[in-house]
């Protein structure tokens, strides 16, 4: 799937202009963030990227009909036990049941939901049900995960769990690209950064430059605290 | 105000000592509904779950339609299936007309358009909740419709008993199509009618007695298994 290419991709809601001219590549390597204050755009952007929006404008590459996985802010997790959810994309991908089962099974294990393989999975604490929605997405073996705000509702240390199960699933070379409004968290994860304002990339930098000092005066506000319009 | 006491006794005397005629017609209402909500079951609930995840021409105008038709008179209804089935209608040659089996066709017509109007209902918030999901897993409407009727499976449930209760109360459909035939097809609805014109009240004050009971059971049931689901889905 990699590398995905925008190129000037334009999105509209409701004939308010949420991103224009937006143009980037993701390459295989360490996470991406995209960063950016709120209503910059970034939950759209991600979107886009796996394809459950279409541009208004522009395009995005490969043009297959879903790109990679994602784990939404608020996990949809299924009526079903916990091992249930694990299930449910592995049978849709057309697997077999042994291969579903060794894959749901070591996905559990990753995310240390073993012992509530057999409980509803709405019935998890918010911090579980996030640590089951990213075991769900990442047993599909994806080459590229999209994570929409993965930890914006949890607690510190839920956060950290969750941080330590991202860093792992990149570590195994799959591409983390993830929004966040933490700069604390996208220093923690980032190799690259994307920073978007008002609806445009206005910089893609190594993590390590940006935080170091973005080429931007909008970015640089941004580090610096200062609300951006 | 004599009368009404003794028919009351009466009455729970047939229901203590399982009067024979009583519970033959207990259970052939219960046959005729069942087999009548497995039916608008079969159709219904997936027709339900399509208008919840399709989008094509006409489908406000059929769910309007459907909504409309949840409150169908019965005796319509019966009507309705009583022009299929009778001797020079469309049906006729099978000659079902006054039997169990045009009672289950007639209640089952009845309440198919409340089953799938009110699981539209509940697959559709379902949906809205799944969509982005299931689309992501590459999942589209087509295949989300099992999923749905499954992830859905306790507020069917209550869809489903909603219907039964529909089915087993009403009157003028299987009156209609049914005729009231005494041991053939005459239900606790029709019996308590013609019962109750006849004055004989200590058996239309059982049955009635005993349809109150599984109206009511039902409804705790339903009301069970909404309060199981809001506890956290399972």
């Amino acid at each position: 799937m990699l590398p995905i290419r925008a190129e000037a991709v334009d999105y509209a809601a409701g004939g308010v202009p949420i991103l224009r001219g937006v143009t980037l590549t993701l390459e295989a390597g360490p996470p991406c963030l995209i960063i950016g204050p709120n209503g910059a755009g970034k939950s759209v952007l991600l979107r886009l990227l796996h394809g459950l929006l279409r541009p208004a404008a522009g395009r995005i590459t490969p043009a297959a009909a879903i790109r990679g996985a994602m784990v939404f802010q608020r996990p949809v997790l299924l009526r079903r036990s916990v091992l249930g959810n694990l299930r449910y994309p592995l049978a849709l991908a057309g697997l077999g049941r042994e291969e579903q089962a060794r894959r749901a099974a070591a996905a559990l294990d990753r995310v240390g939901l073993a012992a509530l393989a057999h409980r509803p999975a709405r019935r998890l604490s918010g911090g579980e049900q996030q640590r089951l929605a990213l075991a769900r997405a990442a047993a599909l073996a994806p080459d590229v995960l999209f994570l929409d705000e993965p930890c914006a509702s949890l607690d510190p240390a839920a956060t950290r769990a969750v941080e330590a199960i991202i860093a792992g699933i990149a570590a195994e070379g799959c591409k983390i690209v993830m929004t966040t409004h933490d700069l604390g968290q996208a220093r923690r994860l980032a190799g690259e950064v994307v920073f978007l304002n008002r609806g445009r990339v206005v910089e893609q930098s190594p993590a390590a430059a940006f935080f170091a000092g973005p080429a931007s005066a909008e970015a640089a506000a941004f580090l610096r605290g200062e609300l951006l319009w | 105000m004599g009368d009404l006491g003794s028919a009351v006794l009466a009455a729970i005397a047939l229901i203590r000592d399982g009067d024979p005629a009583m519970l033959g017609i207990l259970g052939l209402s219960l046959r005729v509904s069942l087999t009548a909500l497995g039916i608008a079951a079969l159709v219904g609930l997936p027709l339900g779950a399509l208008l919840a995840v399709a989008r094509f021409p006409g489908r406000h105008a059929l769910v309007i339609g459907l909504n409309a038709l949840m409150g169908l008179p019965p005796v319509v209804a019966g009507l309705l299936i009583y022009l299929l089935l009778s001797r020079s209608g469309p049906l006729g040659r099978f000659g079902l007309l006054f039997t169990p089996t045009a009672m289950v066709i007639a209640q089952a017509a009845l309440i198919a358009p409340i089953l799938a109007a009110l699981s539209r209902g509940v697959l559709e918030a379902l949906w809205e909740e799944y969509a982005d999901q299931l689309r992501s897993f590459g999942a589209g409407p087509w295949r989300a419709v099992p999923t749905l009727l499954w992830d859905g499976r306790f507020a069917l449930l209550t869809v489903l008993l909603a219907g039964f209760g529909r089915a087993a109360a009403e009157v003028g459909a299987v009156m209609v199509v049914g005729g009231n035939i005494e041991g053939f097809t005459r239900t606790m609805t029709t019996a308590i009618a013609l019962e109750t014109s006849k004055g004989d009240l200590p058996l239309a004050l059982a049955l009635g007695l005993v349809l109150m009971a599984i109206v009511l059971g039902v409804n705790m049931l339903a009301q069970a298994l909404r309060e199981a689901a809001g506890r956290g889905g399972a």
